[in-house]
């Protein structure tokens, strides 16, 4: 196997056999990787930085905007963070491997590119404090004191480019029990926190020339060492933005049964409420070919819990990321109970 | 009655195997030498394509610095300026007492990582990216490395040229002791939109066009040019053994043609089965070829392959694989060989009479006119050769030139030997002398084929001869002037490098730095030395131009020496200017040969390079000592800092090595020139077989005057050594305008460099007496069948005959 496409494979946990139970009960993994434990509480800002003693981590920013133009966009800005090794070493010793992934979405476009580095000569890192997380020139800094309240985020490609400020005045959502978010019935968690309410301004370099664009952004944080159970094949996730001022993040981990599901209800004051497995409720209800394959496009999403009951569109069906692991990501409409917009991303369709 | 004529056809073989043996082998050889050359060739272009692919960086531009060293800071600062590069740290180093070039990279970046040569090898990343790593390589480069002790497991890989050894550059910065250091940066196919140009963010990085490519195959064309052109000629020749054989083989069955055309085969059925007779020997002759070819070639590779490596750092395998299309030239050259020769034949059974009786005359006499077209088209061809060459210059020009030279020499011989036989015989008083010089002359169209093969071997091994003497008599000579140095050491860091150089202050008489930066030189990548002011420089470094005062003035003022090939590629001479790098621009004071070295390279004065070229490493020095000193110097330098004994060489090491590389391509080109002399030999022979039975007639009338059997025997030998001689003295004012052309035009156009002509007379009268003896050898069987022919067979062709 092609060394570089096995280093990737890596990069994300999917359909890697589970081999990271509670090690002995001391929080590590049979390779020494840490394990998430609940009751843990977050420590901020030292948490916006890396974790290098856990596998995976990542920071995920989408971003749903409008231009000047008049056309609906999407931004998506990825920092992922994949341990070879649970410790950081200097120089090109680092068992740290970092991995950028960029994308541009209109109605009729989808615009993604890719940057892989390690960690240990300074090519890609984050820091807690001024926030700044970057991989080549790509960049997503914060101002001093501020944590991840006021960011500009910067990402190129070939043939596209963005640059954009975000601003959130409400508090970070701690998903599940306190930032502890279970994946699995048999208990197989991640840390997981975001920042879901930026307002964001900014410019879009596109072919044809820049577009100004003002929207909504949505930060995710995740670390874990093995999110995920031998038969979950893969998940879709949900981060919706409604004209009321209230937010949801759901998602679900497909499996040969139901799933397992989980959801955060966001109230307008940036109040959260977690929800059990179960309590979200999603249906595929139309799907189209994207890359030789059959996938979800138009969801029927209900939370009963909160009188939800919505249909969720792709805003381009072929919001395809044809990176070295390749998944669906990409802007959404919302209709029904409520409206509004977010972003929808899908991965182990076949 | 096809298979009737077929039968009769055939059983001429059968009384006649050593013909048939001549016939098939004569082509066999023709075919097998040229397949040999082809294989070769194909191989080596095989290899440097694959190498190209393998390595993906020959296609790319390339970031250097001039002082060979990138800090990995730099890199990330372009990274983070948005550019997508690929850093690479490569260097020799000695794993289990093997030196090989390894090539760390990163393999997250690099654009062509290797995969193992077994699907089964799963690779954990894990194990690529952190210590000991993994070492990727080719089979034939594994097989050199003793695997068990190597720093970290080797995983073969078809993908990778010989001799380089690729690990991560996180395994390869310890492995070489380079930590922190990048010696190039690939930049990738792909780049974001709106950056900012390299020459603005790394103004002190040199930009160079993806040349690997052009570059190998600029310096190995040559090479194989030489070889193709060796392959042609062992074909030529091959050829006029197989022409003689035919011809015989048809002449002999001339009765035999008429006797089926009068007992009614017609004419076309006759010419068909011919035909076919033809095809199936030169099949036959051509899978021997092949076979033959593949021996050759698979016994010349590793030496080939060795000497493209030493020249040129080209990776070729030592191991032949078989090719379709090689095997089809091979049969295709040899039908062609066979239908040149044999379509002679088929033509004269054409104009057959079928009733007439054999004449007298020679089976192909020559006539005035005949020698007129010949002689003329011979000057043309020469004159033409010169022409293409003054008009274009160029390697294909030269190689004109040498063609036409060749062939016009090889066309003019017969009506040059027949004015001399003719002068000769006009000069002959005794009767049997008389009579001995015009049988000759009136023979020679029979010969004239054989002797011109003789002449295009003999005065090619002179020729090439010359030029593979001259070549290491200039180089040794050069080598002494060049490596005045005693020891040569290099340190592994510029610290241990100035502790070194403070040491050996004391201890010898002069330590001379080697430090070099690499820039582009008239746009070409190229290195420029710094010197220090010594002696050493100016008793014994090579100068072929210079300007007076030229070691003053370099020292003193804002000038250069450069190497001749970069003098002759730009055309610029002592007194023109030559820019270094912008903002350096200096004047050219002298030029000095640098025979081996593909690349252009310049020498200033050391704080000159200094001024301009910032942190050039400070490792290696030259050490001038008296010679019976230097052992313990070295014992007590390496036992001081504990040097490895690759960091310390002596002058008749580096001599050794650099001779053994040019010695391994002149083990080649000595085989096929052995290998076309023994054609030529076996050409004279088949000719001399093919005119012995024509001249009965002719000699039985002069055994009937009186002249025994010996006598006429001795007689037939001494004719062939005669002609043989006067070929051999022909061909000498040949071989040495081969030697010419070869060191002053060719080598001049392939590599760069032109060698002084060197004459070797001793080579010559051995070669002489090799082509005596071969021509005496030669006329020993016909004569032999003369002396013993039973006097009944001399006089039936008084009755027979006439």
């Amino acid at each position: 196997m092609n060394a570089r496409a096995c280093i990737v494979l890596l990069m994300l946990c999917i359909s890697q056999p589970a081999n990271a139970q509670g090690f002995a009960g001391l929080g590590t993994d049979a390779e020494g990787f840490a394990i998430p434990q609940p009751g843990q509480p977050l420590d901020f800002p030292a948490d916006h930085g890396a974790h290098p003693a856990f596998r995976i981590e990542w920071w995920y920013l989408t971003s749903t905007l409008t231009g000047d133009d008049g056309h609906s966009y999407g931004v998506q800005w990825t920092l992922f963070r994949s341990a070879l090794k649970p410790y950081e070493d200097a120089g090109w010793q680092s068992p740290q491997l970092w991995m950028g992934h960029a994308a541009l979405t209109s109605e009729t476009t989808h615009q993604f590119d890719e940057r892989i580095a390690r960690g240990g000569i300074g090519q890609a890192g984050v820091i807690a404090e001024p926030f700044s997380a970057w991989i080549d020139d790509w960049q997503m800094t914060g101002q001093p004191k501020k944590g991840l309240s006021e960011l500009k985020l910067t990402a190129r490609g070939e043939a596209f480019q963005y640059e954009l400020l975000l601003n959130a005045d409400t508090p970070l959502v701690l998903h599940g029990e306190a930032g502890y978010s279970t994946k699995t019935e048999d208990g197989k968690a991640s840390y997981y926190y975001s920042q879901p309410a930026y307002s964001v301004t900014g410019t879009l370099q596109l072919p044809d020339g820049p577009v100004n664009v003002t929207g909504q952004g949505w930060l995710d944080r995740e670390w874990s060492s093995q999110p995920l159970s031998e038969d979950q094949t893969g998940w879709d996730w949900f981060s919706l933005s409604f004209d009321s001022g209230a937010r949801m993040m759901g998602f679900r981990l497909r499996d040969s049964g139901d799933g397992y599901t989980s959801a955060t209800w966001i109230h307008p004051d940036g109040s959260s409420v977690s929800l059990p497995n179960g309590a979200l409720e999603i249906e595929p209800i139309e799907t189209a070919v994207v890359e030789d394959r059959r996938i979800p496009t138009v969801w029927q999403v209900a939370l009963p819990a909160q009188d939800l009951n919505i249909t969720v569109t792709a805003l381009n069906p072929q919001s395809w990321m044809g990176t070295s692991f390749p998944y669906w990501e990409g802007p959404v409409t919302v209709m029904g109970s409520h409206a509004g917009r977010g972003y929808l991303e899908m991965t182990g369709y076949e | 009655m096809r298979r009737t004529g077929l039968a009769a056809l055939l059983s001429h073989w059968r009384r006649q195997p050593l013909q048939l043996v001549t016939l098939v082998l004569g082509l066999a050889l023709a075919t097998g030498l040229w397949s040999a050359v082809q294989a070769i060739n194909g191989q080596a272009r095989a290899s440097y394509a694959q190498a190209a692919e393998q390595l993906g960086a020959n296609r790319l531009l390339g970031l250097t610095a001039p002082n060979g060293s990138i800090p990995v800071a730099q890199y990330v600062q372009l990274r983070r300026a948005g550019w997508q590069l690929s850093p690479i740290l490569e260097g020799r180093v000695r794993l289990n007492s093997t030196t090989i070039s390894l090539l760390g990279v990163d393999s997250l970046s690099y654009p062509v990582p290797p995969a193992p040569a077994s699907d089964q090898e799963t690779l954990d990343p894990a194990d690529i990216l952190t210590a000991p790593g993994r070492l990727f390589a080719h089979p034939e480069t594994a097989d050199k490395l003793a695997v068990a002790a190597l720093p970290a497991p080797l995983i073969v890989t078809d993908h990778l040229p010989v001799g380089i050894v690729l690990t991560d550059i996180a395994i390869a910065e310890s492995l070489l002791e380079r930590s922190g250091e990048i010696s190039r940066i690939l930049v990738l196919p792909d780049q974001p939109a709106g950056l900012v140009p390299l020459s603005d963010i790394a103004p002190d990085l040199v930009l160079s066009e993806p040349n690997g490519d052009a570059d190998i195959a600029r310096l190995t064309d040559s090479f194989h040019l030489n070889l193709t052109a060796f392959g042609l000629l062992s074909f030529a020749v091959g050829l006029f053994i197989v022409n003689g054989t035919v011809g015989l083989a048809f002449h002999q069955r001339r009765g035999m043609f008429r006797s089926l055309r009068a007992l009614g085969v017609p004419l076309g059925v006759l010419t068909e089965l011919l035909l076919f007779e033809l095809l199936a020997l030169a099949l036959l002759a051509g899978f021997l070829g092949l076979i033959i070819g593949y021996l050759v070639a698979a016994a010349l590779l590793p030496d080939v392959a060795a000497s493209l490596r030493g020249l040129y750092g080209a990776p070729v395998t030592g191991t032949l694989t078989l090719r379709p299309a090689w095997i089809a030239s091979g049969l295709a050259i040899a039908l062609l060989g066979a239908l040149i020769a044999g379509g002679q034949g088929v033509w004269h059974l054409h104009r057959l009479p079928i009733l007439a009786a054999p004449g007298l005359q020679s089976w192909r006499l020559g006539s005035a006119s005949r020698d007129r077209t010949q002689a003329l088209t011979g000057v043309g061809l020469v004159v033409g050769g010169f022409l293409v060459q003054g008009l274009a210059q160029g390697l294909i020009a030269g190689f004109a030139l040498l063609a036409g030279l060749m062939l016009g020499a090889a066309l003019l011989l017969p009506p040059i030997l027949g004015q001399v036989l003719g002068w000769i015989s006009a000069r002959a008083r005794d009767p049997v002398a008389q009579w001995v010089w015009a049988d000759l002359r009136s023979h020679m169209p029979g010969l004239s084929l054989a002797l011109m093969a003789l002449l295009l071997a003999l005065a090619t091994n002179i020729g090439v001869g010359t030029m593979v003497s001259s070549f290491r008599l200039t180089f040794t000579g050069w080598l002494d002037q060049r490596l005045a140095s005693e020891l040569y050491v290099t340190a592994r860091s510029d610290d241990e490098g100035a502790a070194i150089r403070d040491w050996l202050l004391s201890r010898s008489d002069a330590v001379l730095p080697i430090r070099y930066g690499e820039l582009r030189l008239a746009d070409q990548p190229g290195r420029v030395y710094g010197i220090a002011d010594h002696a050493t420089y100016r008793d014994h470094w090579p100068l072929i131009e210079a300007l007076p005062g030229v070691w003053d003035r370099l020292h003193t003022e804002r000038t250069v020496l450069i190497n001749e090939q970069l003098a002759r590629r730009t055309d610029l001479w002592p007194g023109d200017e030559i820019a270094l790098r912008s903002g350096w621009t200096v004047e050219i004071v002298g030029v000095y040969s640098d025979y081996g070295n593909p690349n252009a390279q310049a020498i200033v004065s050391l704080p000159a390079l200094l001024l301009h070229v910032p942190s050039v490493p400070n490792r290696q020095f030259g050490v001038r000592i008296a010679p019976d000193l230097s052992v313990r110097l070295v014992d007590e330098l390496r036992s001081t800092f504990g040097l490895p004994t690759s960091a310390i060489v002596d002058q008749a090491a580096i001599k050794a090595r650099s001779l053994g590389v040019f010695e391994k391509t002149f083990v080649v080109t000595g085989a096929l020139n052995v290998l076309t002399l023994g054609a030529a030999s076996f050409a004279i022979l088949t000719s001399l077989l093919t005119l012995w039975t024509l001249r009965l007639p002719q000699l039985a009338p002069v055994w009937a005057l009186g002249l025994t059997r010996k006598r006429l025997a001795w007689l037939e030998v001494l004719r062939s050594v005669a002609l043989t001689a006067l070929t051999a003295c022909l061909a000498l004012p040949l071989g040495l305008a081969l030697a010419w052309v070869l060191l002053d035009v060719i080598n001049v156009e392939a590599f760069g460099w032109r060698l002084p002509m060197h004459l070797f007379p001793l080579d010559w009268a051995r070669l002489a007496v090799l082509a005596l003896i071969a021509g005496g050898i030669a006329a020993v069987i016909p004569a032999r069948r003369l002396r013993t022919t039973p006097p009944a067979d001399m006089l039936r062709v008084f009755s027979n005959e006439r």
